[in-house]
């Protein structure tokens, strides 16, 4: 099962090691990352998602989390009511007649056409993980040449 | 105020932290420090003869004083050195600091000469570390490094100094008091959960106390002592908890696990409740793990929330400190449970299964730790190495106190016994202090013999020398068809080597001789290494295989 899982951590370097130590030290790899500073510059937040394979495991690892000096608090997402976004920005290929429907997707996504420029389309879209599928699923008609994205960033209701 | 160096600030900074002994190594980028010692005469620095030597002697200064053990290395490999010392102190929760040289920060990345990442390298083998970037930092690191060592579930520090730290100035300022937001041990139980677990135990029939390091650490053995009278449980420990109960008390069950008693094991296997404080069911104390005492509420009273729940299921957990938790269970168990019977039936199993071992013309291994166990009374400090010398030194030493049996439990590291005696020793120089050795672990910190006897630490080493790496061996005569593959030893003359460091050494081949040997390593001033030739195939029993459940025992006698 996928787990979002945020830390609240002092802002000090060799932090995001000692984290990402946990995960790898169990052959578990970080799906997705998003790190900054929170309100208090000396605190941040880290947003990751996993997949973990053993809940145990996992368990496991969040005690070990929260057992980190640097760490202030571990909120696992999963079973908590909560929003998420992700921002993503892809570059499209498209031929010129199919101009009018990739804006029709976008517009549909809730996505943005940051630029038009030689046959190519910047799209930006900050949405829920749901949302972005759909629309890389309606982008796969083009020819994505580029993808990016943010990591996930999440926050209870 | 007068203006210091980062090297004398990091002195006093250790002096105000009460440290009176250090163990360490010289080299390039610690020649500040090392400068700065040149004039100290408050804190007794021993030079050993390789940076895990400083280490473990680190490690069994703090096992032995339940104060924080001191090394010093230089950068690259003086730190790596340092690195099997560190793990060996996380495994089994040893407060520690290792301080480290580094090279100048401005060449930190480059690939300098000596030059390694240690703070990267120990980042999992630390409860934390710090690699000190600003000389203001530093006394305040030092300060936080020893409360996060010695407090919660202990554990090594490293502060890691680059040399160009070390020579700039500022003001000493020493924190009044150390606030780290991240970090609040819970140090007592939660009321609610120890009223539960009073109940529960009030309603037992067949109460068992499973203790573990955490007793020694939180210097709780009175108390476990007082609730195990109260409710009349018998009571078994783990190899970290040797110590924590006296052995000869008509309620100890000794060691249980791999190489424990069997009426422990019974015991631990037919209980109805696991009073668990302070240790954390590993594997070698378990056996296979779904069939642990199938019949057992289990209340698990640690100060670490990771260990609680990792590898049984538990009823009751309480996490705090087990002296404080303990008092707070003495306080509100109001009824005793009735145990008449079931202390009835370990009894007999005392008795059906006892510890044991043929006597034969040769010198058994058993035989000597007994006879060091008699002739001392139980108030030597006993350290190990790793292996059959371990297991047998832990079977058959009567340990009546705490801090008095010294082992690597969690890494098992050959190589620990040795430099672990002599920072024992150097902790109590007037107590005898015995390293029970084999001949393959005593050769990896041999060195240290040199430390030893240049410092007048006159540790006493009795080797069970069966030229073999006996517990490999063991496995293999066991489970690989005797098939001894890379573990007969060719090895030195062992009294000739303790001579040629100006120890004495005495070696002894009959059984006759073995009583006297000891007595007189013990009146004999100076370094003593005894070399016993002892039975060479002899096995360590009882045992559970691997994988077994923890009553399914290889019980024969060899």
């Amino acid at each position: 099962m996928r787990h979002t899982i945020s830390v609240v951590v002092e802002n000090k370097f060799g932090v995001l090691a000692r984290i990402a130590g946990l995960f790898s030290a169990r052959g578990y790899n970080i799906a997705s990352l998003a790190v900054s500073e929170t309100l208090d510059p000396g605190v941040s937040c880290m947003t990751i998602v996993v997949e973990a394979e053993d809940e145990k495991i996992l368990e496991q690892i969040k005690k070990q989390l929260n057992r980190l000096i640097d760490v202030l608090t571990v909120t696992d997402f999963t079973k908590k009511e909560h929003v998420d976004r992700e921002l993503v920005i892809v570059k499209v290929g498209y031929s010129g007649k199919d101009k009018a429907k990739l804006e029709d997707i976008a517009d549909k996504s809730g996505a943005k056409i940051i630029q038009h420029k030689d046959n190519t389309a910047i799209i930006e879209m900050v949405s829920g993980q749901e949302q972005i599928k759909a629309l890389l699923e309606g982008l796969k008609q083009f020819s994505v040449k580029e993808l990016v994205r943010s990591g996930r960033i999440a926050m209870t209701k | 105020m007068a203006k210091m160096t980062g090297a004398k600030i990091l002195i006093e900074a250790l002096r105000r932290e009460g440290v009176e002994a250090m163990f360490g190594y010289p080299g390039g980028q610690v020649l500040p420090i090392f400068d700065a010692l040149y004039d100290v005469k408050d804190i007794r620095f021993i030079l050993t003869r390789h940076e895990q030597g400083a280490a473990h002697a680190a490690d069994g200064y703090a096992r032995a004083t339940g104060k924080p053990g001191v090394c010093l290395a230089t950068s690259g490999p003086g730190a790596t050195n340092l690195v099997t010392g560190i793990a060996n102190a996380y495994m089994d929760s040893i407060p520690m600091i290792a301080i480290t040289g580094q090279v100048k920060s401005f060449l930190i990345g480059n690939d300098a000469f000596q030059e390694a990442d240690i703070t990267g390298i120990t980042r999992p083998i630390t409860k934390h570390n710090y690699l000190v970037k600003d000389v203001r930092e530093l006394a305040r690191i030092v300060r936080e490094a020893f409360y996060i060592a010695s407090t919660g579930r202990q554990g090594p520090v490293l502060i890691d100094i680059p040399s160009d730290i070390q020579m700039k100035e500022t003001e000493f300022i020493w924190p009044e008091k150390v606030d780290i937001k991240g970090y609040k041990p819970t140090y007592f139980g939660h009321p609610g959960q120890i009223k539960k677990a009073a109940k529960i135990i009030s309603a037992s029939k067949k109460p068992i106390i499973y203790a573990g390091g955490g007793v020694i650490t939180s210097g709780a053995s009175p108390e476990l002592r007082e609730l195990a009278e109260k409710i009349q449980a018998p009571v078994t420990w783990t190899l970290m908890g040797i110590g924590c109960f006296p052995a000869t008390h008509k309620l100890s069950l000794g060691m249980l696990g791999m190489h424990g008693t069997a009426y422990a094991n019974h015991a631990t296997m037919e209980a109805d409740v696991i009073i668990a404080v302070g240790a954390r069911f590993d594997d070698r104390v378990t056996g296979r793990i779904d069939k642990f005492a199938p019949n057992a509420k289990v209340i698990h009273v640690d100060i670490d929330p990771t260990s609680i729940s990792k590898n049984v299921n538990v009823d009751i957990p309480i996490v705090g400190d087990a002296k404080n938790v303990l008092g707070q269970l003495l306080e509100q168990i109001r009824k005793a449970p009735d145990t008449k019977e079931w202390l009835k039936t370990a009894e007999g199993w005392k008795k059906k299964y006892p510890l044991a071992y043929k006597e034969k013309k040769a010198i058994k291994p058993q035989y000597v730790v007994e006879q060091i166990s008699e002739i001392t009374k139980g108030d030597a400090i006993i350290t190990t190495e790793v292996g059959q010398n371990q297991m047998w030194a832990a079977q058959w030493y009567k340990y009546m106190h705490p801090r008095t049996f010294i082992s690597s439990g969690g890494l098992g590291t050959m190589g620990f016994g040795f430099p672990a005696a002599l920072g024992a020793k150097v902790a109590y120089p007037e107590k005898t202090v015995f390293d029970v050795a084999g001949d393959g672990s005593i050769q990896m910190n041999i060195q240290e013999l040199a430390t030893c006897v240049c410092n007048k630490i006159n540790v006493k080493i009795a080797i069970l020398n069966n030229n073999y790496l006996g517990m490999v061996r063991q496995w293999q005569e066991l489970f690989y068809k005797k098939r001894y593959s890379h573990t007969c030893l060719a090895n030195p003359d062992f009294v000739k080597l303790a001579e040629s460091f100006g120890a004495v050494g005495i070696r002894v081949t009959k059984k006759e001789d073995v009583k006297k040997a000891i007595q007189k390593a013990i009146s004999t001033d100076n370094v003593v290494l005894i070399d016993f030739h002892v039975e060479q195939e002899e096995n360590v029993f009882p045992m559970v295989p691997a994988g077994e459940a923890l009553n399914n025992m290889i019980e024969g006698l060899a």
